[in-house]
């Protein structure tokens, strides 16, 4: 573990002296629950059609594939027009585009940041990259299966997936929002004992807590 | 490039010149050689800037010279010319003079080699920190004698149905079907 | 004196008035900059869509007190500044709360949201939103300034602090404007309104590009849907005031919605054609070309 993350006394700048654990103080060690909807389906239904019609994508490329997301943003593809954004922290984001091979390095950054995201959360494998490892399949360094490791609400196949095929692919998640079928958030929660044995098997040097809110 | 040859040949032992183009050529020198003829390259030579340092694992060529390249290959900006230095070093416990003095940069080359080939630079600085793997538990991947397909059929759950095909004879059957 | 409880549904309606206008307006000029980018840009109706969306989240987590109360006062400051201004001129249903002092609270109130915000920001404990707010609060500050001065000015002009009053002396045509009978305050204030509205040049402290969004960096669900409310409010509510102190203020709805418009416009179309500044650039640009010009301002009165 690094001696950053290590328990310790520091003396702050006004001459106090005061503990940090910073793998506890940032963090929290709660499993995240399941959260149900609206109870009345039709406020449901409402807030289903208020979250696929703001898509809010996390600006975090994890591979080759993040180059064919900055199109979108231009006249060409424009993907503003589709209610498409993109959000700069993690916090205010409610979709992760994992644009393209996933080393294990990323990984860890990957789940972090899907874990600060809010529920409702969606999760798009982007390129053959994230479904089979695609030209990485037999890399030391990148995962293979994507959905062992966060729960993926679509994939968008390719090598890679021109930006009309990625317009294509979030409006067929929109289509999944608005039925109600993108719960996975819900998912994670449910089986986050299998997700974390999953991750930790191939994230060797686990040095954050369990859950990072 | 052969001019410059001559002028090195008549300090260091230099092996023969591989002239890749014009402006490009790699000659082989001794261990001992190296930090006085980078000196030489960089303050008399114009060749003051080191575009990269890299390994090459010559594992396939026999277990007596079995041995790692290291290739530092220098810019002179003013004339267009580089010039690469090759040495060879044994491919157990591989250690190396560190020439980040020299170049600053060659540093984080050096924590790349140490990680990615385990050559072991002792007084470059922030050598032994991780680099771009994290947690790595298994011989340095780059080394021609770590099996990455075993490896990643080991530690990575693989999606079944995973299918290979000659790009060329699969095309033709798409496009003309029966005709092949 | 007695209060007259028919105000408070009043003040209501102006609210939601202003809200849905702002919601729109905010919207159409996004259209507006992404045509001038040869873009389609968002649908009008988005803005409603991510405040519902904000709304609807299901979980979200809280860094303490003033994590709460942070977009609290920033709506706050958006609505106490509608509110404490006579939104139409005349007419008794949208004059609201406006009295004898309020061209003092309003100013007050303009400064409000930003420090409310700078509160909760720096609950979050998130370095980006502590350096994030206070680049904004020294922009903030600076181009508060030389709306300030021409305030006074243009205070000293009328002889009064109340808002009211000073729409009043510029009824009766185009030419009582205090834009042509004080041409220099309303210079000065209309360079302290780029700073203010948040749009480029002066946007460098919210960009998503910089400190990942500045202040609002641990924001989400239904805190940053209170404070997207406050960002459809506060330029309006801004705007009015400009719009009464300099610009004969509006006798009714159609005159308001044509005149914020147009004076949003002006921020607007400086935003399109200059790039960012950054923090000490703008606030050396405030120094050189905006304060002077407010000093001058007070003078000549």
């Amino acid at each position: 573990m690094k001696p950053e993350l290590l328990k310790r006394m520091v003396k702050g700048p006004d001459g106090v002296e005061f503990e940090v654990e910073p793998m506890r103080d940032y963090y929290c060690d709660a499993p995240p629950t399941v959260q149900h909807g609206a109870y009345i389906k039709i406020v449901e239904d409402f807030f289903n059609w208020a979250r696929a019609e703001s898509l809010w994508i996390l600006g975090f490329g994890t591979g080759c594939g993040a180059i064919e997301m900055r199109p979108l943003m231009t006249p060409r593809f424009d993907a503003y027009r589709y209610g498409i954004q993109w959000r700069p922290t993690p916090r205010q984001a409610n979709l992760l585009v994992i644009s393209g091979y996933l080393s294990t390095k990323t990984l860890k950054r990957a789940i972090r940041a899907y874990e600060q995201m809010q529920s409702p959360k969606y999760v798009v494998g982007l390129g053959s990259c994230t479904i089979n490892g695609g030209m990485y399949w037999d890399s030391y360094n990148t995962i293979k299966c994507l959905d062992q490791y966060m729960p993926v609400d679509l994939y968008i196949t390719g090598c890679m997936p021109r930006p009309e095929a990625l317009l294509a692919g979030f409006e067929d998640l929109k289509k999944l929002i608005r039925a109600g079928k993108a719960e996975g958030a819900n998912q994670y929660a449910e089986r986050f004992d299998w997700y974390k044995a999953n991750q930790k098997q191939v994230i060797h040097d686990w040095d954050m807590p369990d859950y990072n809110w | 490039m052969h001019a410059l040859y001559d002028r090195l040949k008549a300090l260091f032992p230099l092996g023969e010149l591989t002239e890749q183009r014009a402006n490009l050529a790699f000659a082989t020198l001794p261990v001992e050689y190296l930090r006085p003829a980078l000196l030489h390259l960089r303050d008399q030579e114009g060749y003051t800037h080191l575009v990269l340092l890299t390994a090459v694992d010559w594992l396939e060529d026999g277990q007596e010279n079995c041995q790692f390249q290291l290739t530092y290959l220098l810019n002179n900006r003013a004339e267009n010319l580089d010039i690469g230095l090759r040495v060879m070093l044994p491919r157990e416990g591989t250690t190396m003079a560190s020439i980040h003095d020299l170049w600053p940069t060659a540093a984080t080359y050096q924590r790349e080699l140490r990680e990615m080939f385990g050559i072991d630079f002792p007084d470059s600085p922030g050598v032994y920190e991780e680099f771009i793997l994290e947690g790595w538990n298994d011989i340095p991947p780059y080394r021609r004698d770590f099996d990455t397909l075993k490896y990643a059929n080991d530690s990575y759950a693989q999606r079944a149905g995973r299918e290979t095909r000659d790009p060329e004879t699969h095309m033709k059957e798409q496009l003309y079907p029966g005709k092949s | 004196m007695d209060f007259e409880w028919i105000k408070i549904p009043y003040a209501l309606l102006t609210l939601f008035i202003v809200v849905n206008f702002g919601m729109l307006l905010g919207a159409f000029i996004q259209k507006i900059g992404a045509r001038v980018g040869r873009r389609h840009g968002i649908p009008i109706w988005q803005n409603y869509a991510d405040l519902i969306k904000n709304f609807g989240l299901r979980t979200s987590i809280t860094h303490g007190v003033m994590f709460y109360l942070g977009p609290v006062f920033r709506l706050t400051g958006g609505i106490g500044l509608l509110l404490f201004v006579p939104t139409i001129y005349g007419s008794e249903m949208f004059s609201n709360l406006s009295f004898s002092g309020d061209l003092i609270l309003a100013l007050y109130f303009v400064f409000f949201g930003t420090l409310g915000m700078a509160l909760g920001a720096g609950e979050s404990g998130h370095p980006h939103a502590a350096i994030g707010i206070s680049r904004g609060l020294s922009q903030v500050s600076m181009a508060e300034l030389p709306f300030a001065l021409a305030v006074f000015a243009v205070a000293l002009q009328y002889q009064t602090l109340s808002v009211t009053d000073i729409v009043a002396a510029q009824q009766g045509g185009i030419a009582n404007w205090t834009l042509f009978t004080n041409p220099v305050a309303v210079a000065a204030a209309m360079l302290g309104f780029l700073g203010s509205m948040m749009r480029p040049p002066f946007d460098v402290v919210i960009a998503p590009q910089e400190i990942p969004i500045g202040p609002p960096t641990e924001y989400h669900s239904s805190y940053l849907a209170l404070m997207q409310t406050n960002r459809a409010i506060f330029p309006i509510a801004k705007i009015v005031i400009y719009m009464n102190l300099f610009f004969g203020g509006a006798a009714s709805w159609p005159v308001f919605f044509l005149k914020v418009f147009l004076i949003y416009m002006v921020s607007v179309i400086v935003g399109v054609v200059f790039p960012r500044f950054r923090v000490e650039q703008s606030i050396r640009w405030f120094l050189v070309w905006a304060v002077p010009l407010g000093v001058l301002s007070i003078v000549l009165v």
